[in-house]
C-alpha cells in the first residue's frame, strides 16, 4: 500500500482532493483561495499604517494562515514519507523543448537551473525568484484571486471574471513560456 | 483547537498537489505548451466537481456547521483589471512554475530558493496596495 502512495498519483485523485478540500472550507464557512494569504500577511505586518489597503480585520484571515501552514506541512510530510524520489515523467516534447533553453531532463520535482542554492545565489537566479513572485504577488491582487480562487472557486460558480482572469493566466503563461523563457534563459 | 481542521485541510491539500506533480515547474511547463493532458485534467476534474458540489449545495439550500446558509458572492463586473491582472499573474506562474498554494507547499518539501519568490510576492502584493487607486478596474 505504501509503495502504491509512494508513487506519483494519477491526475483524477487529484480534482477529486482538491474538492474535497474546498467542500471542507465551505462546510465550516470559509471559501477557497490562497493568494489573499499575501494580503493577510502584509496587513500583520503591519502594511495597514500605511496603506488603506492593508486597514482591515486581518485576524478574521487567520484561519487560511492556518491552512497554509497545513499547506507547508503537507509539502514537508509528501516529501519525507510519501515520496520514492522519482524524476517528473513529462512528456518527450516537453524535454525536448526545453533541453534547447538549456534545461537538463528532469531529475526530480523541480529543476535544479531555477530552485538550486547555486541558483539562488546566482544574481539572475535570485531576481527571477524575486520578479517571478512580484508577478504573482501583484497579479494575484489585481485580478482579484489566482489558480484557487478564478479558476477553481469562480468557474464553479459560472462566473465570468474569472473566466476573463483565467484567460488572463494563460495569455501570460502562454507569453512568459513561449516568448520570454529563451530570452531569460 | 478551532484551528486544527484547517491545518488539516491545508495538509491535505499540500500532500494531494505534491503527489499529483501540480505543483512542479515542469507540469506547468508542459501545460503551457499543450503537450500533456495531465494538468488539465487535474483542473478539469476539480472544476467539474467543484461546479456540482456549488450547484448542490444552492439547490439544497445547504448550510454550515454554524447553520449559517453558505453564500457564494458574485465577482464584481469588470474586464481590465481580471485580464491585466490575470496577465500578469499568467507571466509569474509560467516563470516560477508554482501559484501562490504550491509556492508554500514546496517550502515545505526543503526548496528555500522558493522563500526569495515568497518574499516577491508579498512585495507584489504591497505595490498592488500601494498603486491600487492608479491602476485601470
Amino acid at each position: 500500500m505504501l509503495e502504491l502512495i509512494k508513487q506519483p498519483w494519477p491526475w483524477y485523485t487529484s480534482g477529486i482532493v482538491i474538492v474535497l478540500v474546498m467542500a471542507i472550507l465551505l462546510f465550516f464557512g470559509k471559501s477557497f483561495g490562497f493568494s489573499s494569504n499575501f494580503r493577510t500577511i502584509c496587513a500583520a505586518c503591519g502594511a495597514g499604517k500605511n496603506v488603506k489597503f492593508f486597514d482591515f480585520n486581518w485576524k478574521a484571515q487567520t484561519w487560511n494562515l492556518m491552512f497554509l501552514i497545513g499547506a507547508i506541512i503537507g509539502g514537508f510530510i509528501s516529501n519525507e514519507f510519501l515520496s520514492n524520489g522519482e524524476a517528473v515523467q513529462i512528456s518527450q516534447a516537453t524535454i525536448q523543448d526545453l533541453q534547447a533553453i538549456g534545461f537538463a531532463a528532469p531529475q526530480g520535482l523541480q529543476p535544479e537551473e531555477i530552485f538550486s542554492t547555486e541558483a539562488l545565489f546566482s544574481l539572475k537566479g535570485f531576481l527571477i525568484l524575486l520578479g517571478g513572485g512580484f508577478l504573482i504577488g501583484f497579479g494575484s491582487r489585481y485580478g482579484g484571486g489566482c489558480t484557487s480562487g478564478h479558476a477553481i472557486s469562480g468557474l464553479s460558480n459560472l462566473q465570468l471574471p474569472s473566466l476573463i482572469a483565467v484567460i488572463g493566466f494563460f495569455i501570460g503563461g502562454l507569453v512568459m513560456t513561449h516568448l520570454l523563457l529563451p530570452l531569460i534563459f | 483547537m478551532k484551528f486544527l481542521k484547517f491545518i488539516l485541510a491545508g495538509i491535505l491539500f499540500g500532500i494531494v498537489m505534491s503527489k499529483s506533480e501540480a505543483i512542479s515547474w515542469y507540469r506547468i511547463q508542459e501545460m503551457f505548451r499543450f503537450q500533456a493532458f495531465h494538468m488539465y485534467g487535474i483542473i478539469g476534474t476539480a472544476v467539474t466537481l467543484a461546479a456540482l458540489l456549488t450547484y448542490t449545495i444552492k439547490k439544497y439550500k445547504l448550510r454550515d456547521i454554524q447553520g449559517n446558509p453558505i453564500i457564494f458572492t458574485d465577482k464584481e463586473k469588470s474586464v481590465a483589471r481580471y485580464l491585466i491582472g490575470g496577465t500578469v499573474f499568467g507571466l509569474g506562474w509560467a516563470l516560477i512554475g508554482a501559484c501562490p498554494g504550491p509556492l508554500f507547499v514546496n517550502l515545505g518539501h526543503g526548496y528555500w530558493p522558493i522563500l526569495v519568490a515568497i518574499f516577491g510576492g508579498l512585495v507584489g502584493t504591497y505595490a498592488y496596495g500601494l498603486f491600487q487607486n492608479k491602476l485601470p478596474h
